[in-house]
């Protein structure tokens, strides 16, 4: 058998494994050259169900495959687009949404008011697990949608299933009416209608009441301007094309695949040699030699990326104010984003950032001024500890920066600070939740709809979602809640403006850095824009004949 | 003969059940919260832990938790992994492209490794084969954490001979740029091996004897030199076949190719359990396959061995 010619068989096995190799190819550029389609660059998304989608390259996505009721204007204000109006009642808390007639979903179906419904209370439905769910939130009904597990997550016991299954506050009042009733009173309820989540699904999404149909993620069917063509190619591509006779607005490509990359470097070497047409976010070790490589096609624009550390008020040595002012003061922001981040990030000197309504410079004052000495003596003044650390999951790039930030606590407070790497932003949470002594906090936060509010309630409210380390103050808590249920939204932004102005006064955190969309696009394209979602704006985006 | 793979295939069952029980012991050990992992650094609900930790038994015990998976095993299903993907899937999407890549990475290198070491063997102390002694201490010496981004670099991006990056259904062209970078993993080795056997064997009493009875020079090298100087080879390639399969995390990651390797990085960071097993499985399967054919290749290449 095997004995007599080994060698032919090398040779054949050889042949055919090289024939196997070579097959498949000649169908890879198929889609390049002389039509009217763009690549654009996403990483893997963890999911395409709108109410699972809370980060941005599913929401890159889902922005080609739906047509949303509202979108900013450059102010950040939001304008009705999918809606025909939004109209609240005079407490702010019935809104009705009267929709553009129309529109259709890509398999034909008209989009009506129950598909609204319908996906808001799937996505709001504890037991589904959606990401998003907490935007529902403020939806009158939700905490029946939830459920809670009696003995711990630990525990034996199963949840119970929740009381309800449904929003009470969500009516489809005829097929192109919503009533929308909060919980409470919210006068900027309409700029939360803008996120991913709040997309309608079309019937054929469901299998049955309630139930998401196997396989529906992965052919997502929207309302947008784009209509997925295949399927969801995980890990390699999801091409979408343009929908006949749109009724919304029309974007100027037909087509856009979005090539997805494991590797932020490796979808950089496809942009330079021109194989990809935009890249939303230059990783940071590329930057050097962006200027070089894509000349005036490399550009920044702002986004909505607040990067701070925070102080673990519930530990002693960081009770005095004094100490935490000194800490900020002894921070060259400046310094930090030209070195290390090479001008991709600015120094933050607020509690929020520029991109929303509302936002004054320089709330901080001088507690974020780079001032050595007057740092050094309100830290002995207030007998700081001789020991600091500075925190951070080691699974991003963090350590660069932290090391620098180090160094300048010492030099400016003569007191030893070292940075602490956990492998994973899980670990440190499970240590700040444990209260050990992690010292300070890195922490960045991205927002959901552009408002003061969403940087405020999440990160420095005493219930606040990714307040992990215990400020609380009742008189900014108050301050917030009445933002919410003010009037108008200008009376909104001055009560939140307020609140902002005792946190300047507690030092809680200390704001950082301001991000930037830093993006770079091929010849093939021109008018490329990037959001302060870090999303291209699709309808704008053309291609060079 | 017969005995023997039946005895061999009656091992690997053995072998696969106690490799997956420990990969997946490790896997448990090493998960502290997967659902926080998998959320990033967003507040996770708590609605939406209650509904995930039930979903993939979160809150059972080790043993529970390897019943589950063993059951589904047994009946063909590898399970979802925590993005809600059939691993199945995944791994009929992963597997082509790396097992494409790993292929021509290994022809290319054992191609090139056995002519040059045979090569510098009979030319030994000459030119060609001090310049190759030189040129495999570089490539050894060669991270391939510095080859792939330079090679990607250079004839990716400045030179533009190939595609800086290949995807899922790319061709032979596409990915013959990481598969040299993959091969350098192991084409020192395999010359240097090649080279030291010829080297051996040339100077073997029957290879005098078969001198001595007047054969060419080429048979003798062909047929009696080279033939028992290949079975060191041959083992070394089949334990490289395995090797490339999983050690093409780098080059799959640099060169942006959904394979094995990166799914299996991706899995171990997000602490997706269910997904390293599947992977790690098919893995195991693969080098005890590799492993069998190599034994039966010796009995090939070498009449005196014999399997009882």
């Amino acid at each position: 058998m095997l004995g007599k010619s080994p060698w032919k068989m090398a040779v054949g096995a050889t042949a055919i494994a090289l024939l196997a190799a070579g097959c498949g190819s000649g169908d890879s550029d198929e889609s390049s050259a002389t039509s009217n389609t763009v690549v654009i660059g996403i990483a893997e998304p963890q999911h395409l169900i709108p109410s699972n989608t809370t980060e941005s390259n599913g929401a890159e996505v889902l922005n080609s495959l739906f047509y949303p009721l509202v979108d900013f204007d450059a102010q950040n204000n939001p304008t009705p687009v999918a809606a025909e109006s939004i109209t609240p009642d005079k407490t702010n808390k019935v809104w009705t949404v009267k929709l553009k007639p129309g529109f259709t979903f890509h398999n034909g179906e008209p989009v009506i008011a129950q598909n609204y419904v319908d996906a808001w209370n799937y996505g709001a439905y504890g037991p589904n697990g959606q990401g998003g769910s907490y935007f529902f939130s403020t939806i009158a009904g939700f905490a029946d949608l939830q459920s809670e597990d009696p003995d711990g997550e630990e525990g034996p016991k199963t949840a119970p299933e929740p009381k309800a299954k449904k929003l009470t506050g969500l009516k489809a009042v005829d097929d192109s009416t919503i009533e929308i009733t909060l919980s409470a009173p919210f006068a900027s309820f309409e700029s939360l209608l803008g996120y991913t989540v709040f997309y309608p699904l079309p019937k054929a999404a469901f299998s049955s009441d309630g139930v998401i149909a196997e396989g529906f993620e992965d052919a997502i069917v929207g309302n947008g301007p784009f209509k997925m063509k295949g399927t969801w190619q995980h890990d390699s591509s999801i091409t979408v094309e343009k929908v006949a006779d749109f009724k919304g607005q029309v974007p100027k490509v037909d087509g856009i695949t979005w090539k997805i990359y494991q590797d932020d470097a490796a979808q950089y070497a496809d942009l330079v040699a021109g194989n990809l047409d935009v890249q939303t976010q230059i990783p940071i070790e590329s930057l050097a030699s962006a200027s070089a490589d894509l000349g005036d096609r490399f550009q920044k624009s702002p986004n909505s990326a607040f990067q701070f550390v925070g102080f673990p008020t519930f530990q002693k040595e960081f009770s005095d104010v004094r100490v935490r002012q000194a800490i900020s003061m002894a921070i060259n922001r400046q310094e930090i984003t030209d070195q290390v981040f090479l001008g991709s990030q600015t120094p933050a000197t607020s509690f929020v950032s520029p991109v929303v309504a509302g936002y004054r410079e320089n709330t901080c004052g001088d507690n974020c001024k780079y001032d050595p000495a007057k740092a050094k003596e309100l830290y002995t003044a207030a007998k700081g500890p001789s020991e600091l650390k500075i925190t951070y999951n080691a699974d991003g790039p963090h350590k660069a920066w932290v090391d620098a930030t180090c160094n300048q606590i010492k030099a400016s407070l003569g007191v030893n600070c070292t940075g602490v790497g956990e492998p994973k932003f899980a670990d440190l949470l499970t240590k700040v939740e444990k209260k050990e002594p992690v010292g300070l906090i890195r922490l960045g936060w991205l927002m959901d709809y552009p408002l003061m509010e969403n940087y405020l309630g999440p990160l420095y409210s005493t219930d606040g979602s990714s307040n992990y380390y215990g400020y609380s103050n009742t008189a900014f808590d108050d301050l917030v809640a009445a933002g919410r249920s003010a009037a108008t939204p200008e009376e909104a932004i001055a009560k939140w403006q307020e609140a902002e102005d005792i946190l300047a006064k507690d030092m809680p955190v200390i704001p950082l850095r301001n991000g930037q969309n830093v993006f770079g696009y091929s010849e093939k394209v021109s008018n490329v824009n990037v959001d302060l979602f870090q999303k291209v704006n699709l309808y704008e985006i053309e291609v060079v004949s | 003969m017969f005995r023997y793979i039946v005895r061999r295939l009656l091992q690997m069952v053995l072998t696969f059940f106690g490799a997956t029980f420990v990969v997946f012991a490790l896997t448990f050990a090493n998960q502290d919260d997967p659902l926080q992992a998998l959320a990033g650094e967003r507040p996770i609900t708590e609605s939406q832990r209650i509904a995930l930790t039930e979903r993939y038994h979160l809150n059972e015990s080790f043993l529970t938790q390897y019943w589950y998976y063993m059951k589904g095993l047994l009946t063909g299903d590898l399970g979802t992994s925590l993005t809600g993907q059939k691993i199945s899937d995944m791994l009929a999407n992963a597997w082509p492209v790396t097992l494409k890549l790993s292929i021509i990475a290994i022809v290319i290198a054992a191609t090139i490794a056995v002519t040059a070491g045979v090569y510098s063997a009979i030319k030994r102390g000459g030119l060609f084969d001090n310049v190759t002694l030189v040129a495999t201490l570089v490539v050894l010496a060669m991270p391939i954490v510095v080859l792939a981004p330079l090679a990607q670099l250079v004839f990716g991006i400045k030179l533009g001979w190939f595609p800086p990056t290949a995807t899922r259904d790319a061709g032979f062209y596409e990915l013959l740029l990481p598969a040299l970078v993959l091969g350098s993993l192991v084409i020192a080795t395999e010359l240097r091996v090649t080279r030291t056997s010829v080297v051996e064997n040339l100077r073997a009493d029957y290879v005098r004897t078969a001198r001595a009875k007047g054969l060419t020079r080429r048979r003798v090298i062909w047929v009696h030199v080279l033939r028992n100087s290949l079975i060191p080879v041959v083992t070394l390639i089949g334990v490289d076949l395995g090797g490339l399969m999983s050690g093409a995390i780098v080059t799959e990651k640099i060169f942006n190719i959904p394979g094995v390797g990166f799914n299996i990085a991706r899995a171990i960071t997000t602490e997706d359990g269910p997904l390293v097993v599947g992977f790690v499985s098919v893995l195991v399967i693969i080098f005890l396959v590799v492993n069998l054919l190599v034994d039966l290749l010796y009995a090939a290449l070498d009449p005196r061995i014999r399997y009882e």
